[in-house]
C-alpha cells in the first residue's frame, strides 16, 4: 500500500509547522493572549530562514527564522500587554504588518526575476530500523529535523505547563489574573513569557516551511497556517497533547487532497478541507469546564495599574 | 464647539493616521531602493489619475470595503468581535451566484434583486452560526468566525468545482452571469457599476438606523455598556447582540452579492482578497461611524487602486500597501494610548471605558471629582 | 500577656486618595497568641489599613513593624515572606485548577505536587479544616473555598494571619468552627486579624478590639473590658447634634398605598450564598423607607428586587412597571459614559421603545432636567463622562424620577458627593415622597437613613426587621448584637 505510507507521510509532513505553530499558540492562550497575528509571525519566519539559508547551514538557519518570529512578536507583546490594546485589533494589524513588510522584503532583496531563490533543505534523518516499519515506518522515522523537534516539545510543553511552577503560574494567569496577582504572580511577565513562546515557535514552523519543505520563499506562502494552528488550539483543547493530534488531523485532511489527485479521484475533496474547522466548532461548542478555553482568554490585564 | 470646529477635530486623529502610514509607507519604499517620488506618483495616478481611473479602480475597489467596512462597524458597535466578514461576504457571492445561474434572465433587474437578497440572507445566516454558538454555547465569536471564513472558503471551491461549475468543467468558477442580470454600469466606459450606490445608500441607511431609530439606540447602548443597558434600559442584551451579529453578516453577505452581479460576474475561489481583514482597517479608521466608512473605504478603495498601479509603473510589490493599511490600524491603537493617557474619550480599542473606580471601594472614592 | 515585642504594629498609617483621606493616624497592635478584632462602619478605613498590612497598598505616612522590627513590603510577596497572610472577602482562587494547584501558585521552592498535596493534609489534618488536594476550585463549596484561602496563608508559614470578615459567606455551623480554629491558631501563638461586624461574634473570641471611625482608632482594648453598646457607640459615633435639619420624629404614619410588596422573599448573591432567607414587607406610596445594614447583610440583592432587577430564589414580588433604581456603582450599571446626556436620558425605558427615537422631545426633556436638578454642564450634548461625580449622580437621580414613576429605589445616592450635592439629592427624594412614590432608601451611613427615612427596616442575619427608629436601638439591631 504504497500510496497509503505516501498518504501518513504527507499528513506528518504537512502536521509539523503545524504542530510547531499550535504548541507555541497553545502557551500563548494558556496565558491568555490569543495572538491572530500568528499568521504573519509565520511567514516572517518563512523569509527569515530563507535569509539566514544562504549565509549559514539550514539547521542554523531554522533556528534564526525562530528567533525572528519570537522578534516580530515583541511588537504585538508590546501593544497588547504593556499598551493594553485589543488583543484582536492588533494581531490583525500585525499579520497584514508581516505579511506586506516579508512580500516587499523578499523582492527587494532577491529581486522579482524569474529564477526563484531555492534554500538547502534539511534532509530527512532517518531512523534505522525503525524507518523500515511497514507503513509508518517512513511517516513517523523518516523526517527531517523539524518534525522530531515538533514531536519532542509536546511532552516538554506538557511537562512544562503541569509541572513547573512557570507552568502553574501560566496557566493561572489565564484563568484568573487578579487571583494569580493576589498569589504574587506578575500576569503582565507571565503573559509576555507565554506570547514570546508563542512567536518563537511561530518563527520555527515558518522556517519549517521553507528549510524542510518547499526549499523557496513565495509570497504569503502561510497560506493561512496561522490560522490552522489558532484551530488546531481549539480542537486540542488547549493542550500540547490535543494539539499533537488535532495538527495530524489537519495534515491529513491537507494531504487527502494530494492523495486524491494522484489517485484522479473526482471527490470533493473541500469536504474533508473544511471537516477539521467544522470539528472544532462543535468541540468549542461543546467543551466545558476543564476543557473550555482559558477564562480569561483576550482579557485586559494591563487596564490597571499594577504590575 | 462649532460645528466645523468639532468635525475636524474628530478627524484629526484619522488625517494622522494616513499621514503616518504614508510616511512609513515612503521610508520603507526608500530604505528598499525604490524611487519614493516614483512609487507615489504611480500610487497618485492609479488611484486619482483621471476620472476613469477613480470611476473604474478606487470607487469599484472601495465598494466591497465599504460593504465590508459597515459590517464590521455595526457588530463592532453592538460589542461583537466578527473577524467573519470575509466568509459571510462569501457566502453573499455564493448565493447570489447561485440565483443569477439558476433563474431565467427574463428576470432582468428584477432577478438581480433577488439575487442581492438571497446574498443578504446567506451572509445572515453564516454569521448566525457564529451568533447561535456565541449565545447558546459561549463560544467566542473571534474564534468561531475564523473557522467560519475558512470553512466558507472550501465550501466555495467546492461549488465552483461541482454544482455552480461553468459548463465546460474545465475551470473551477461559476458560469458567467447573464448579462440581463448584472448591475448596470453607471457611466459607459468605466467599471463603475450601481453597487456602489446601493453600498453608499447603506452606509446613510445604517447612520439613520443608528441615530433615529429605537433599536439602533439599544444596540449602539449595548455595545457601549452592556451593565447599564441591562440595568438602567431594561434591554435584553444577548437577543441585541445577536441580532447585531446577523445583520452584520447580512451586511457583508450583500457586499459579496454586489461584488459577483457587479464586477466578477463569475464565483470563484480567489473572489475575496482579504476584503473581510481589511475592512476591520476600514472600520476603525472611521470609528465605526458608517458614515464616516464612505470616506474611509474611499481612502482604502484608493490606497489598493495605487498598488496595482505603483506595482505595475514603478515595478513596487502591491504587498507594500498591506503595510501601510496595517499601519493605519497601528497608529490607530497607538492613539487611543495616548487619549487614554491624556484622560481622553472613546476607548472601544481599550476595552471600552477606562478603569472605573468602583464607588463600592471607599478607597476609590478619592479618584471621584 | 507577653514581654515580647507586639508581633504586628501598625504606628499612625495614614492614606489618602487625592482630597479623600482614608486613613489617618490609624494605629493598631497586635501581641502574639491574641484574636485581634478590627471593627469600624463602611469607610471606617478597616480594608484600607489590612490592605496596607498585606502589601497591596502603601501608607503614606506612618510605619510597620512586626516583631519589633520596621518593616517596609511593596507587594503581597514581601508581606507572605515576612509571614502576614490574608484571606480577603473576595477570594483570590483560579476556578480551573484544583486545591494544590492554588496553593502551590505563585511559590518559590522546587514545583512538587505531590509534596504540596502532603503539606496540605496535614495543615488540614492539624487545623481541623478538611481539604481534598485533588478537588477542583470550581467544585468547592463557599466554606471550602475559605479554607483553602487560609490554608494557602498557613502553607506559607503565616504568623500573622488577616482575616476580612471570615463568616459573611458561612452557615451558623460553618461560621463557628472557623472561629473555633482561630482561638487554636492564636493558642498556638499566632495572631489573628479579625476583621467583623457581629458584637456576639466577635465578644465570644477576641482578646482585643480596635475600633475605626473616619479613618482613626477610636478605641482600643482588651475585650473583657468593653461592651456591645461601648463597641457599638464607638463605630457608629454616640448620637450626636448634626448640622443638617434632624428628621422629624416619624409623625406620619404610612398612609399610602402598598405599592412594593415582598412576600416570603429570599434571595442569594452572585456566590450562590443565601444572604436573605425570610423577608416581608411592603413599602406604601408617599414615605421612603430606609434599609438599615451592615455591607454584606444581603441588602444589595433585596434592593435589586424591590427595583425589579432581581428574581428572588424564592417568594412573591408584586411592583408597578417602571420602578426607578439609582445603583451604587452608577458608572457601572446606570450611565453611558461615552453617550450623551440625552441619549443617557434615553436610556430609561429604552427597552420600550418602538420606531423612531423622538430626539428633540428628549433633547428637551433632558434640557428641562439639567435646570431642575441643577446639573452643571453645558448643555444635554455633552458627553456624560464630562460632568462631575456629584453632577452625574443628580442626573441619575432626576431621570429616574422623571416620568413620576411609582416607586424609586436608590443604594447609596450621596456617596461621594460634596455637601451641596447631597443636599439636592436629599431634597429629590423628599420631593418625590412628597409627590406620592414610594422610596425605598439604602445607605451605609446610617445618620442618613434616620435623617431621611419616614420607617426604617433592619436587615441582619437574613430577616428584615422594624425595630424603630431609635439610633441605638437599629445600630445594635444592625450589628445582629443581643437586645
Amino acid at each position: 500500500m504504497n500510496t497509503l505510507a505516501d498518504f501518513l507521510d504527507a499528513s506528518v509532513r504537512s502536521a509539523t509547522p503545524l504542530l510547531l505553530a499550535a504548541l507555541g499558540e497553545t502557551v500563548s492562550e494558556r496565558s491568555g493572549v490569543i495572538n491572530v497575528g500568528l499568521e504573519g509571525t509565520i511567514i516572517v519566519g518563512c523569509l527569515a530562514g530563507l535569509a539566514a539559508a544562504t549565509f549559514v547551514g539550514p539547521t542554523a538557519a531554522l533556528a534564526t527564522a525562530g528567533i525572528a518570529g519570537l522578534m516580530f512578536a515583541i511588537i504585538f507583546t508590546i501593544i497588547t500587554i504593556w499598551l493594553g490594546a485589543d488583543q484582536i485589533i492588533a494581531g490583525t494589524a500585525i499579520t497584514m504588518l508581516g505579511l506586506g513588510l516579508t512580500g516587499t522584503l523578499y523582492r527587494v532583496l532577491y529581486g522579482d526575476s524569474g529564477a526563484a531563490l531555492t534554500a538547502p533543505t534539511l534532509a530527512p534523518i532517518g531512523i534505522p530500523l525503525l524507518q523500515d516499519l511497514p507503513l509508518i515506518g517512513s511517516a513517523l522515522f523518516h523526517q527531517p529535523l523539524p518534525t522530531y523537534l515538533a514531536v519532542a516539545m509536546v511532552p516538554s510543553v506538557w511537562w512544562w505547563l503541569n509541572r513547573t511552577h512557570s507552568g502553574l503560574a501560566i496557566r493561572a494567569t489565564g484563568e484568573n489574573p487578579a487571583a494569580a496577582r493576589s498569589s504574587g504572580v506578575s500576569p503582565r511577565r507571565v503573559q509576555t513569557i507565554g506570547s514570546l513562546f508563542g512567536g518563537l515557535c511561530g518563527g520555527l514552523a515558518g522556517g519549517t516551511l521553507v528549510l524542510a519543505q518547499v526549499g523557496t520563499f513565495a509570497e504569503g506562502m502561510s497560506a493561512g497556517r496561522g490560522f490552522i494552528a489558532i484551530a488546531i488550539v481549539a480542537l486540542g483543547r488547549w493542550s500540547p497533547v490535543g494539539a499533537a493530534i488535532a495538527a495530524l488531523f489537519f495534515g491529513m485532511a491537507s494531504a487527502l487532497q494530494f492523495l486524491f489527485q494522484s489517485l484522479d479521484l473526482k471527490l470533493p475533496y473541500q469536504i474533508f478541507l473544511a471537516l477539521p474547522y467544522m470539528l472544532t466548532l462543535v468541540a468549542l461548542a461543546l467543551a466545558k469546564g476543564r476543557y473550555r478555553a482559558p477564562a480569561a482568554l483576550g482579557a485586559r490585564v494591563g487596564a490597571v495599574d499594577i504590575t | 464647539m462649532p460645528p466645523l470646529a468639532r468635525t475636524l477635530r474628530l478627524m484629526f486623529v484619522p488625517i494622522l493616521a494616513i499621514s503616518l502610514s504614508l510616511i512609513a509607507l515612503s521610508a520603507l519604499l526608500a530604505v528598499s531602493g525604490y524611487s519614493v517620488t516614483a512609487a507615489l506618483a504611480a500610487l497618485w495616478h492609479g488611484a486619482f489619475g483621471s476620472w476613469s481611473v477613480i470611476a473604474s479602480g478606487t470607487l469599484v475597489r472601495a465598494t466591497p470595503l465599504l460593504f465590508a467596512g459597515l459590517a464590521v462597524a455595526v457588530a463592532f458597535r453592538a460589542g461583537i468581535l466578527n473577524i467573519g466578514a470575509e466568509g459571510q461576504l462569501l457566502a453573499g457571492a455564493a448565493a447570489a451566484t447561485a440565483v443569477s445561474v439558476t433563474i431565467s434572465p427574463a428576470f432582468g433587474i428584477v432577478g438581480s434583486c433577488i439575487a442581492l437578497m438571497a446574498g443578504a440572507a446567506a451572509g445572515g445566516m453564516w454569521a448566525g452560526i457564529a451568533a447561535g454558538l456565541r449565545q447558546q454555547f459561549g463560544v467566542l465569536e473571534v474564534i468561531s468566525t475564523i473557522m467560519l471564513n475558512v470553512i466558507m472558503l472550501h465550501l466555495t471551491g467546492l461549488l465552483v468545482r461541482g454544482p455552480l461549475q461553468e459548463s465546460t468543467a474545465t475551470f473551477p468558477q461559476s458560469a458567467l452571469i447573464d448579462q440581463a442580470l448584472r448591475l448596470p454600469r453607471i457611466f459607459p466606459g468605466t467599471r463603475l457599476h450601481a453597487g456602489v450606490v446601493l453600498a453608499v445608500l447603506s452606509a446613510l441607511l445604517l447612520a439613520w438606523f443608528l441615530r433615529s431609530t429605537a433599536r439602533g439606540f439599544r444596540l449602539r447602548m449595548t455595545g457601549a455598556n452592556p451593565r447599564a443597558a441591562a440595568s438602567a434600559g431594561g434591554i435584553d442584551v444577548a437577543r441585541v447582540a445577536t441580532s447585531a451579529f446577523i445583520a452584520s453578516g447580512a451586511i457583508a453577505g450583500l457586499g459579496g452579492a454586489v461584488e459577483v452581479t457587479g464586477v466578477t460576474y463569475a464565483l470563484y475561489e480567489n473572489l475575496s482578497p482579504g476584503y473581510g481583514y481589511t475592512a476591520i482597517a476600514v472600520a476603525l479608521l472611521a470609528r465605526l461611524n458608517p458614515m464616516a466608512a464612505i470616506g474611509s473605504a474611499f481612502v482604502f478603495g484608493a490606497l489598493e487602486a495605487g498598488a496595482a498601479a505603483m506595482q505595475r509603473e514603478a515595478q513596487v510589490p502591491a504587498g507594500m500597501v498591506g503595510v501601510a493599511e496595517a499601519c493605519v490600524i497601528l497608529v490607530l491603537l497607538a492613539s487611543e494610548w495616548i487619549g487614554t493617557r491624556a484622560r481622553g474619550w472613546s476607548t472601544l480599542l481599550w476595552g471600552g471605558a477606562p478603569p472605573q473606580p468602583n464607588l463600592s471601594d471607599p478607597a476609590a472614592i478619592g479618584e471621584l471629582e | 500577656m507577653t514581654t515580647a515585642a507586639p508581633r504586628l504594629a501598625l504606628n499612625a498609617i495614614s492614606r489618602h486618595f487625592g482630597k479623600v483621606s482614608a486613613l489617618d493616624g490609624a494605629s493598631l497592635t497586635a501581641n502574639r497568641g491574641e484574636v485581634h478584632a478590627i471593627l469600624g462602619e463602611n469607610g471606617a478605613g478597616k480594608s484600607t489599613l489590612m490592605k496596607i498590612a498585606y502589601g497591596l497598598d502603601q501608607p503614606n505616612a506612618g510605619t510597620i513593624e512586626i516583631d519589633g522590627k520596621r518593616a517596609v513590603f511593596r507587594t503581597p510577596r514581601e508581606a507572605m515572606a515576612l509571614g502576614i497572610g490574608m484571606v480577603q472577602q473576595h477570594f483570590a482562587l483560579v476556578d480551573a485548577l484544583t486545591v494544590a494547584e492554588n496553593v502551590a501558585l505563585g511559590g518559590t521552592d522546587t514545583f512538587d505536587l505531590k509534596a504540596t498535596a502532603t503539606t496540605i493534609r496535614r495543615l488540614s489534618e492539624a487545623s481541623g479544616l478538611g481539604l481534598d488536594p485533588g478537588a477542583r476550585v470550581s467544585t468547592l463549596s463557599v466554606g471550602a473555598q475559605q479554607r483553602l484561602e487560609i490554608i494557602k496563608a498557613l502553607a506559607r508559614d503565616a504568623k500573622v494571619l488577616i482575616l476580612d470578615e471570615p463568616t459573611a459567606v458561612l452557615s451558623p455551623i460553618e461560621a463557628k468552627h472557623l472561629l473555633d480554629w482561630t482561638r487554636r491558631f492564636a493558642d498556638a501563638g499566632g495572631t489573628v486579624l479579625l476583621i467583623a461586624h457581629k458584637l456576639r461574634e466577635i465578644l465570644s473570641i477576641a482578646d482585643h478590639v480596635t475600633v475605626l471611625r473616619r479613618g482613626k482608632t477610636v478605641l482600643t482594648s482588651s475585650a473583657r473590658d468593653v461592651t456591645e453598646q461601648m463597641l457599638a457607640d464607638a463605630m457608629l459615633g454616640a448620637t450626636r447634634a448634626t448640622s443638617r435639619t434632624p428628621n422629624q420624629a416619624p409623625a406620619r404614619i404610612a398612609r399610602g398605598t402598598p405599592t412594593l410588596i415582598l412576600t416570603n422573599v429570599a434571595t442569594r448573591d452572585e456566590l450562590g450564598v443565601t444572604r436573605i432567607t425570610d423577608a416581608t414587607l411592603s413599602v406604601n406610596s408617599g414615605e421612603i423607607v430606609g434599609i438599615a445594614a451592615i455591607e454584606g447583610a444581603g441588602q444589595r440583592e433585596l434592593l435589586r428586587v424591590l427595583a425589579g432587577r432581581l428574581v428572588p430564589a424564592k417568594g412573591t414580588v408584586r411592583l408597578p412597571e417602571g420602578v426607578g433604581f439609582v445603583p451604587e456603582d452608577r458608572h457601572r450599571d446606570a450611565i453611558v459614559l461615552d453617550a450623551t446626556l440625552t441619549e443617557n436620558l434615553a436610556l430609561r425605558g429604552a427597552v420600550d421603545r418602538r420606531g423612531l427615537m423622538p430626539w428633540k422631545t428628549l433633547d428637551g426633556i433632558a434640557n428641562a432636567l439639567l435646570r431642575i436638578r441643577d446639573v452643571r454642564a453645558v448643555d444635554e450634548h455633552v458627553v456624560m463622562r464630562t460632568l462631575s461625580g456629584g453632577n452625574q449622580q443628580k442626573f441619575v437621580v432626576g431621570r429616574e424620577l422623571a416620568d413620576s414613576p411609582a416607586a424609586l429605589v436608590v443604594e447609596n445616592p450621596t456617596r461621594g458627593l460634596d455637601i451641596r450635592a447631597t443636599a439636592d439629592v436629599h431634597a429629590a427624594l423628599r420631593a418625590a415622597r412628597d409627590a406620592g412614590t414610594a422610596v425605598v432608601l439604602y445607605s451605609s451611613d446610617l445618620d442618613e437613613v434616620l435623617l431621611l427615612s419616614d420607617r426604617v427596616l433592619v436587615v441582619a442575619a437574613g430577616v428584615v426587621r422594624d425595630v424603630g427608629s431609635d439610633r441605638d436601638i437599629v445600630g445594635l439591631a444592625m450589628l445582629d448584637a443581643s437586645h
